[in-house]
């Protein structure tokens, strides 16, 4: 084995050296440093998204053709990272909360280690390397949902999550366990050359598609997430809506294309049923939400579905406007959590109902919120529109009928998000309330995520190179 | 002549300003900042009249300039959309009458407007009229011309209604919008349908010579017409909207509610001459379709006989100075399309001569509204009834208003004279039909505006709260400019720089035409000085006489009722009304039932949703078997 190998995953070894520093510093900086530890913790990020996007990477595949990492890769691992540094600033002012301060370095080195396993999940082209990402992906994710360990919904939520992804990747495994069986290799380039649409490579295919379900939150493996993401403390509820979601969605395009390729047929006719229903079913529970975090759980589960168009057009443009949507996904939805968070921090109120009037205490908490409803809705001329647009339309331009019937659907479904994404901007700004939420003064960290994600959620589509810088790498 | 462009931008800017700081600054600095804009954008355009008309011609032609022309918008290879500067004869003289009268009306308003709530959002309102105004003489395609079209009629909507808190001037500028957007409509689908054929936009390659226009054209017809008539004919009817023509006027009048040096910038001088310029622009154009000059001429003749019989019998003063102007806005009209060819000295004389009206018209015409708005200023009212005997108090508005009460009747020296003969001999030159017609509706011209003028300043005296004094200097030196233009624009041998094809042409009066004119119009005055200059019962015997003719004419010939009975009982009644039916019962219907159905459906469903972990699993398990089965029967 050449050890010089793992010098070619620059991503990865920067990652790595990011964790290290950090968790140096956690351990061994004395106590009165441990302040610093959020701002050290962005600006090592930040640098090393930097290095990502502006160092001098060669195309690389390494280790017999396991790993491979390109620019399309490079990009996807940019916009987690970018993810990854806002929900950071988001956690800045929780980590300081009472018994958090004790923790804050095991949340930290928790949630890189995270993003180091989805890195090695959307570079791999073996299924090996790929299960030990999405486990390392996972695992750490289990003790960041239990990390307020003293409340009991922290906790049950932890319980429910580690089931779930324990038996969604006992299924994945048998699924590549036929897949071995069927095929004789893990590699995906010796599956795509050897895949038929026997009976049981489709029942492998499809346990793998309920794996990555069970990631992505698809219907009908999708039944977790509200207690979980309700459960979890609000700063991990946004990083698991956000970033696990997007790295998972990057990695299964890589699968599906690289790896079932030849078998798209099957593919695509599952995954098609799958997106109806996940948007369907993501949207007729969101209505009924009274909770905004359980709320915005079902709304990420039909943000999901949306998502998933980009993989049905095969092509440039789907990946590149999958990867645009989770880019705009991630400014909205922090956006969200970090209002929500901002409030249910300072008045412990996590209800729609508790937001009745709030534009009249907090206006501008209020029209960041609105922003970003409008974002998730896909109200032009917001991001979320113009991620929207370039989804439906990279699936139009397959030209099927079958995908008109489709995008008509999805558009359907968007005339129902915008009722209850409304309902939350009608509580703020047109209705009344006899107790509003107190004024809350806001620190720093909460005022610069606010802030970055609204400038996000209004340059990004107006921005219109982003998409085509996207393009240029995707390609 | 680069800095043309400063001529645009500059009223931009001053807008800008205005709009955004004008609230932070005091009334007189907005008002002498907007003023001191107006004023270097008018000697800027001084200058560039004169080197233009300073340039020697090329072949005996003035040749047109474009200093800025740059592509906007691409539709296809052919056809883009340019923002540019177009000097040519007819927009460099229109830069003139432009910055000349918005310039009056700057100073004028210090005076009128003094004190009124709003007036930095007056004078914004003035510099975004002013540039648009610009805008639309400069465009060197229709459709930037289609732009700023547009913008002067929001300019325009917004100065009607600019006492917003009454009613009455609410709805004038509503009506105004309303009337001249339906027109419009007619002016897009014009422009649409020519650029479809004729693949530009472009004036220059539309106006070329060797009927490039008709042969991209010919051969297409619709409804008996050809395709090139039918554009020609709806992209009129957006310059008759613009210009009130007949059955397009009814606007204009009620327009009247905004502030009188509006009136006079927007209502009499500049905008409502659009529609003339718009032909005269592309008047090589409407040559070749003679059936659509032909409407032209009809609809200009018909509107001004309608508007002068109107404005005799109309006793708000305004609503006779906007009459007045409907019928002579219509003079130029008919100008346009009495001609027969391209060449001045034979059937292009009436190029010429709309052009020379359109300049001394828009002169006396806003001298005759700022001198209106001295006398509504003085005596607080507009009704005629409560004027008379006012030359005692307004010596220096009483010899102006006359001044220009004579440039509109036609006495030689004054302006209206030589431009006014100038149309007759076009008339006389088709046609004695259309010579009479136009005689006729001249000596009518001056009986009426005697009238006013013996109305306003001779007559018996009304009674006064107090009595009225002559407006401070800021209103009377632009009255007194207008005058001395008035006097002495006449003599400008105008033949010399405008002309149909922009050879030189050397105006002489024609004396048979001059004279029979002359003596009418003297005739006509001395009909009104019999009837009106002393009090007398002569009037109302009158009336009495013609019982009908009267009403129908003070009540405009019930022009507004067709409108409200067309609007209310057949559109509104019968298509609108069907409309918002379907509105309501189907399409939200409809709505209605989705957010039903998907409100039953989230309450039949919330069942998954347990929160038992058990029940999770088995949905997971079966969900993914079903699929799995599913999948196995469709590929097996």
């Amino acid at each position: 084995m050449n050890y010089a190998e793992f010098l070619g995953m620059g991503a990865e070894m920067t990652l790595m050296v990011v964790i290290i520093l950090l968790f140096i510093y956690d351990t061994f900086a004395p106590s009165k440093c441990g302040k610093y530890l959020p701002i050290t913790a962005i600006t090592l990020l930040g640098i090393q998204t930097l290095y990502l996007a502006f160092g001098n990477f060669a195309d690389v595949s390494l280790f017999g053709g396991m790993y491979i990492s390109g620019s399309a890769e490079q990009v996807a691992k940019i916009i987690l990272n970018i993810g990854t540094i806002l929900v950071f600033i988001q956690a800045a002012s929780w980590v300081k909360d009472g018994d958090m301060q004790i923790r804050r370095g095991e949340y930290y080195v928790l949630t890189l280690i995270t993003l180091l396993g989805m890195y090695f999940m959307m570079s791999a082209q073996n299924f090996l390397l790929f299960f030990l990402g999405l486990e390392t992906a996972s695992l750490p994710m289990t003790a960041l949902v239990a990390i307020e360990k003293y409340k009991q919904n922290s906790y049950e939520a932890a319980a429910k999550y580690l089931f779930f992804a324990v038996f969604s990747s006992a299924l994945m495994l048998l699924g590549m366990s036929y897949i071995y069986g069927v095929t004789g290799t893990l590699y995906y380039n010796g599956i795509l050359s050897n895949i038929t649409a026997s009976p049981l490579t489709i029942l492998a295919v499809v346990l793998f598609i309920a794996g990555m379900g069970f990631k992505l939150s698809l219907v009908p493996f999708h039944l977790w997430t509200a207690d979980v993401y309700q459960g979890a403390p609000t700063v991990v509820t946004s990083y698991l809506s956000v970033i696990s979601k997007g790295a998972a969605a990057y990695a299964f395009m890589m699968v599906l294309k690289d790896a079932f390729g030849t078998a798209d047929l099957v593919w695509l006719t599952v995954m098609y049923a799958i997106i109806i229903l996940t948007i369907t079913v993501g949207n007729l529970f969101a209505i009924r939400q009274q909770n905004i975090k359980r709320f915005l759980a079902f709304s990420s589960i039909s943000q999901a579905g949306y998502i998933m168009l980009g993989i049905m057009a095969c092509n440039a443009h789907g990946a590149t406007s999958l990867l645009y949507y989770v880019l705009v996904y991630i400014f909205s939805n922090i956006a969200a959590f970090a209002v929500a968070g901002a409030i249910e921090r300072a008045s412990g109120k996590l209800n729609i109902s508790d937001y009745d009037g709030l534009y009249k205490t907090n206006p501008k908490l209020s029209v960041a919120m609105m922003l970003a409803m409008f974002s998730l809705a896909g109200i032009p001329p917001f991001a979320g529109f113009f991620s929207k647009f370039f989804i439906f339309y990279s699936a139009i331009e397959t030209g099927t009928t079958g995908m008109y019937i489709l995008v008509f659907i999805a558009l359907l479904n968007t005339i129902i998000s915008l009722y209850y994404y409304l309902l939350v901007v009608k509580a703020m700004f047109l209705k009344d309330s006899e107790a509003p939420i107190a004024t809350i003064k806001s620190d720093g960290y909460t005022k610069a995520v606010v802030f970055i994600t609204v400038a996000g959620i209004i340059l990004l589509g107006l921005v219109s190179w982003v998409y085509d810088y996207i393009y240029g790498m995707v390609i | 002549m680069d800095y043309s462009i400063v001529i645009l931008a500059l009223p931009f800017l001053m807008f800008l300003t205005l709009a955004l700081a004008g609230n932070k600054m005091s009334q007189k600095f907005a008002g002498l900042l907007g003023t001191t804009g107006l004023l270097v954008i008018t000697i800027l355009s001084y200058m560039v009249t004169f080197q233009y008309f300073g340039m020697p011609r090329v072949e005996g032609v003035r040749e047109a300039l474009m200093p800025y022309n740059f592509e906007w918008l691409s539709f296809t290879d052919k056809l883009t959309i340019n923002l540019g500067i177009l000097l040519d004869p007819i927009s460099v003289m229109m830069l003139v009458v432009i910055t000349t009268v918005s310039l009056m009306v700057h100073i004028y308003s210090m005076g009128y407007m003094h004190g009124e709530k709003g007036f930095q959002r007056y004078y914004a309102f003035l510099s975004l009229f002013t540039f648009s105004m610009l805008g639309l003489v400069v465009a060197t395609n229709i459709f930037q011309m289609y732009i700023f079209w547009e913008l002067v009629g929001v300019s325009s909507y917004l100065l009607i209604g600019f006492y917003y808190t009454k009613p009455a001037a609410v709805s004038a500028s509503k009506k105004a919008f309303i009337v001249t957007r339906f027109a419009d409509l007619g002016f897009l689908i014009g422009i649409l349908l020519l650029s479809f054929y004729t693949e530009t936009f472009s004036f220059d390659q539309l106006t070329a010579e060797g009927g490039f226009f008709l042969t991209s054209t010919s051969g297409a017809t619709f409804m008996g017409c050809s395709v090139a008539s039918w554009a020609m004919a709806l992209i009129f009817m957006g310059g008759a909207g613009k210009s009130a023509m007949f059955p397009l006027h009814i606007w204009l009048p009620d327009a009247m509610e905004g502030p009188t040096p509006v009136s006079a910038l927007i209502h009499a001088a500049t905008m409502v001459v659009a529609g003339v310029y718009l032909v005269a622009r592309l008047f090589p154009v409407y040559l070749s379709v003679p059936d659509v000059l032909e409407l032209i001429t009809w609809v200009g003749a018909i509107t001004a006989l309608y508007a002068a019989i109107v404005a005799c019998v109309q006793s708000d003063i305004k609503r006779v100075l906007a009459f007045s102007t409907i019928s002579q806005i219509a003079f130029m009209m008919v100008a346009l399309g009495v001609c027969t060819s391209m060449i001045p000295g034979e059937g292009g004389l009436g190029y010429m001569a709309s052009m020379f009206h359109l300049f001394t018209h828009a002169m006396f015409k806003a001298l005759l509204f700022l001198g209106a708005g001295a006398v509504i200023h003085a005596v607080h009212s507009n009704e005629m009834s409560d004027m008379g005997g006012l030359r005692k108090y307004l010596p220096i508005t009483h010899i102006t208003f006359l001044i220009a009460c004579l440039a509109i009747a036609g006495i030689p020296p004054f302006s209206g004279f030589f431009s006014k003969d100038e149309i007759l001999a076009a008339a006389f030159n088709k046609s004695t039909f259309w010579g009479v017609w136009m005689t006729v509706v001249a000596a009518i011209t001056a009986f009426y505006m005697f009238r006013l003028y013996f109305g306003i300043f001779w007559g018996k005296e009304a009674k006064h709260e107090h009595t009225p004094h002559e407006s401070p200097a800021t209103m009377t030196v632009p009255l007194i400019i207008l005058a001395v233009v008035t006097c002495v624009a006449g003599f400008i041998p105008f033949g010399e720089f405008v002309t149909s094809n922009g050879t030189a042409y050397h105006i002489h009066i024609d004396p048979v035409v001059a004279t029979t004119s002359v003596v009418c119009a003297v005739v006509a005055i001395l009909l009104a000085t019999w009837l009106f200059a002393k009090p007398n019962t002569k009037p109302e015997k009158m009336q009495a006489a013609l019982p009908k003719l009267h009403k129908w004419a003070y009540n405009r010939f019930y022009m507004d009722n067709v409108y409200q009975y067309i609007t209310h009982k057949i559109i509104f009644a019968r298509i609108s009304k069907p409309i918002a039916w379907f509105d309501r019962h189907i399409i939200d219907a409809t709505m209605d039932m989705f957010a039903t159905v998907t409100n039953v459906a989230a309450d039949k469903i919330k069942g998954f949703q347990s929160g038992k972990l058990q029940s999770y699993v088995w949905v997971y398990i079966v969900g993914a078997m079903v699929i799995a089965v599913a999948a196995m029967l469709i590929f097996i």
